[in-house]
């Protein structure tokens, strides 16, 4: 569809609210370059005035087309590209996608790798959640907490390069466990961390939490109800924000997840500033579950016996995990060939994204971008 | 010739009252240089103190420190392809950055760094500077109207409504100001150099008389003019997370940096207006307790010691600077740097000079804490949404400004008026 034809379609769309003296509407591309559309996402804006009387999502400008790449490679051979698929969140992906053929073999991972991916994925989540804590704040103005939160992110992308050698897309696991065992001080570097972070949260939210414009630019904005979360299949911190106590660790636990114990933070009021305090929350259960699993490590083998060319039976799994940004769900479908016969990712990010429209009509420009801020999409992840 | 350049010397007025077209010209020169190497070390100012708020270092490679650095990216804009969107309004695309800059630089006209340093001294001054400084959102809107594209119109909307609003509370905080000079005399003055004479003849700054009336009148002001400048938390008009660059999305090159050296002009500006209202302008500090002939030495002295200080600093910084063939032109360069403001500091320290100096010191000093609270409230604050924007000039600066007015009013006729209810 060209971009004329968009525009007239846009047209067709319901008028909203009647505008001051008839003026016409601005329609304002926002996107896909821009500075705070979180990579390549389009928004366009029907504007009257400030006010956002409709808007439309563009999706699709990052599309790598990462499931059909799947039916080309091997099982083993899949495992890095899930990384890119939520880049700032790439340790959870792989765990996903490595519990899904797992499933399928019925292999049984061993219990020091369990614990070993429990400790990843949980500092993957504290990274994940300070880039859209440095971001979404920055998206609302406030410059410097992002230099705090990636200063602060660093740490654990160091725990991440010593660990596998990679920083970003880390491709921290293997079907049946983990490729790396901990490497000396694996433990105390962790726990160090761990103390550090406290009091460093504590700092943003001296910073953040009880400013007075804060408060304001985010209290009862992009509000979105419990009945409508779940009508849309929103998972994650924003589903939590708006009071359901729905975390896959707790109510389906996978990985050990049963082994610790964590609470799970819930909001009350379902809108931008409840969804900030859940994450915020959310970051420091994360550090207790580190904590308690660097503890209870115990020795042992850190990966099962899985023959070198993987091919699992005739039959179809859907495994989902709790990834920072809500349910990461693999389902795959083997033809008992070395290679998948179909691989599709269910991604929060993009089942999430869904919402904008609903939490952002009849709001202001500002908002939009506190919104997209809010929902903590990653493109690569909507795209795929 | 020579004797009517000279004979001004000796008066104690500024040019424009002694009608001496030579001084005009060479002070206005000098303002105008003085306030782009201003804007020049605001700009670097700016991005150092950032920097340090924000863990990190901030600009280091040009220069020793960076110092250097916004000298480069000012010969990197004016070099720069000068892009002009194919359906802009070409003149008044042309126009609006002028028209920026002017207005920014107009104000400084009556703007007293001292007794004598002033171009002019206007019986009208305070109300030349508030109508000039106004004058600027007219270049912002011309620049988003004939940028012919939507996020700079919406920016220049933004401005223009946003500027419009916070004028008022700005005026109305400047009339509380302005009657509190009539209290030692009976008559009261609008000329800047008048305001100041008035602060030291009733022996405090208008920020501590008719306590709290001056210090909240201070307040509003130094909250509106942050608005009124365009910048963080209000920095709406170009909004970098909403809309792009705001007005100046679609400028580049030496015309965006117009738009950058009118906005620091402009802070200074309103900086200047708030030190000359309500912190005693080119006063130095106490002036009532700490005066006769030792203080006023001691006071004089200040302004050369301080330049003597950081030529210090700047040889200290030279001594540690390790020895090596990379470092040697950044080493020299402190060394030469420390070297300048040392003998700018002996000049300073000369008996003759000091006395007429230290005025654009004291003045220079407490507007510069002024901008470095713009730089504080930038790393600090999130943006305001734009109807929560309106809502504080409207309900909250304008009723307080309007308080302050009236309090001031009443507090000024208090005798009248208890000898009214006396009787």
């Amino acid at each position: 569809m060209s971009d004329n034809q968009f525009y007239d379609s846009l047209d067709e769309l319901e008028p909203g609210h009647s505008t001051f003296l008839d003026s016409n509407e601005l329609v304002l591309n926002m996107g896909p370059q821009h500075p705070s559309t979180h990579g390549v996402l389009r928004v366009i804006l029907k504007l009257d005035g400030e006010k956002v009387n409709d808007l439309e999502c563009v999706i699709g400008y990052l599309h790598r087309g990462i499931e059909k790449i799947a039916e080309n490679r091997t099982w083993a051979q899949f495992g890095p590209f899930v990384d890119r698929l939520d880049y700032t969140a790439a340790v959870s992906n792989s765990l996903g996608y490595c519990l899904a053929v797992e499933k399928l073999l019925g292999v049984e991972v061993p219990k020091r790798a369990q614990y070993l991916r429990v400790i990843l994925t949980e500092l993957c989540r504290l990274a994940s959640h300070q880039v859209w804590l440095g971001t979404h704040v920055l998206d609302i103005g406030a410059v410097t907490p992002l230099f705090y939160a990636f200063r602060d992110r660093e740490d654990i992308l160091n725990v991440f390069e010593k660990y596998c050698g990679a920083r970003l897309t880390t491709h921290a696991f293997r079907i049946g466990g983990c490729r790396y065992d901990a490497y000396a001080g694996f433990a105390q570097e962790i726990l160090h961390i761990c103390d550090d972070l406290g009091p460093k949260i504590d700092e943003y939210r001296d910073l953040i939490t009880g400013n007075r414009i804060w408060l304001q630019r985010t209290k009862n904005v992009g509000y979105i109800s419990a009945e409508d979360c779940i009508a849309f299949g929103i998972t994650g911190p924003v589903l939590r924000a708006s009071a359901i106590q729905w975390d896959l660790r707790k109510k389906q636990p996978y990985s050990s997840y049963e082994d610790f114990e964590f609470d799970i933070p819930i909001g009350t009021a379902g809108d931008t500033f409840d969804r900030y305090v859940v994450r915020v929350e959310e970051m420091r259960q994360s550090i207790r579950i580190i904590r308690q699993a660097v503890e209870g490590l115990m020795e042992g083998p850190i990966i099962a016996r899985v023959p070198k060319v993987i091919k699992p039976p005739v039959g179809e799994v859907y495994v989902s995990i709790e990834a920072p940004k809500g349910e990461l769900g693999f389902f795959l479908v083997s033809d008992g060939t070395a290679q998948p016969y179909r691989v599709r990712v269910r991604p929060p990010s993009f089942i999430n994204l869904q919402a904008l429209t609903k939490m952002a009509k009849g709001s202001l420009v500002a908002d939009v971008v506190a919104i997209i801020g809010t929902l903590d999409i990653v493109l690569g992840e909507v795209d795929r | 010739m020579i004797q009517y350049i000279l004979q001004y010397l000796h008066s104690n007025v500024t040019p424009g009252e002694a009608g001496n077209l030579f001084w005009e010209v060479v002070y206005a020169l000098l303002i105008f240089a003085g306030i782009s190497v201003g804007v020049i070390f605001m700009n670097w100012f700016e991005r150092k103190v950032m920097a340090h708020m924000q863990v990190r270092i901030g600009p280091m490679r040009v220069g020793p420190h960076g110092l250097l650095q916004p000298i480069a990216d000012a010969l990197k804009l004016i070099i720069k392809e000068d892009l002009m969107p194919a359906n802009a309004d070409k003149i008044v695309f042309w126009f609006a950055p002028v028209c920026v800059v002017m207005t920014a630089f107009c104000g400084f006209i009556v703007v007293p760094f001292g007794r004598t340093h002033a171009i002019t001294d206007m019986n009208i001054g305070i109300l030349f500077m508030l109508g000039v400084s106004s004058l600027g959102v007219l270049g912002v809107i011309m620049a988003g109207w004939a940028s012919n594209s939507h996020y700079p119109l919406m920016g220049s909307l933004r401005s223009g409504a946003q500027m419009v609003s916070y004028e008022i509370a700005m005026s109305m905080t400047v009339v509380s100001a302005v009657m509190m000079t009539s209290m030692a005399t009976g008559t009261g003055t609008l000329s800047m150099i008048g305001i100041v004479q008035a602060q030291m003849q009733q022996h405090t700054w208008f920020a501590f008389s008719f306590f709290p009336v001056g210090i909240t009148a201070l307040g509003v002001f130094s909250i509106a003019m942050v608005a009124e400048t365009n910048r963080a938390p209000f920095d709406l008009p170009e909004a970098e997370s909403e809309l792009v660059a705001g007005f100046l999305t679609e400028y580049s090159g030496f015309r965006w940096s117009l738009f950058f050296l009118a906005e620091y002009a402009s802070m200074m500006a309103v900086s200047a207006i708030a030190t000359t209202l309500w912190l005693g302008g080119w006063l130095h500090p106490f002036p009532n307790l700490l005066s006769g002939k030792i203080w006023d030495t001691a006071f004089s002295l200040v302004p050369g010691m301080t330049f003597l200080a950081l030529a210090v600093l700047c040889l200290f910084y030279y001594v540690r600077m390790p020895r090596i063939r990379a470092m040697r032109a950044d080493a020299l360069g402190l060394a030469g740097f420390g070297g300048v403001l040392g003998m700018i500091g002996v000049v300073m320290l000369l008996p003759g000079v000091r006395e007429r100096i230290q005025d654009i010191y004291w003045f220079t000093l407490k507007a510069g804490f002024f901008m470095y609270l713009y730089i504080w409230y930038r790393t600090t604050f999130p943006r305001y949404r734009f109807d929560q924007l309106m809502k504080i000039g409207w309900k909250v600066l304008l009723p307080i400004s309007i308080g302050v007015v009236i309090l001031t009013a009443l507090i000024g006729v208090r005798q009248e008026l208890l000898a009214l209810v006396w009787r």
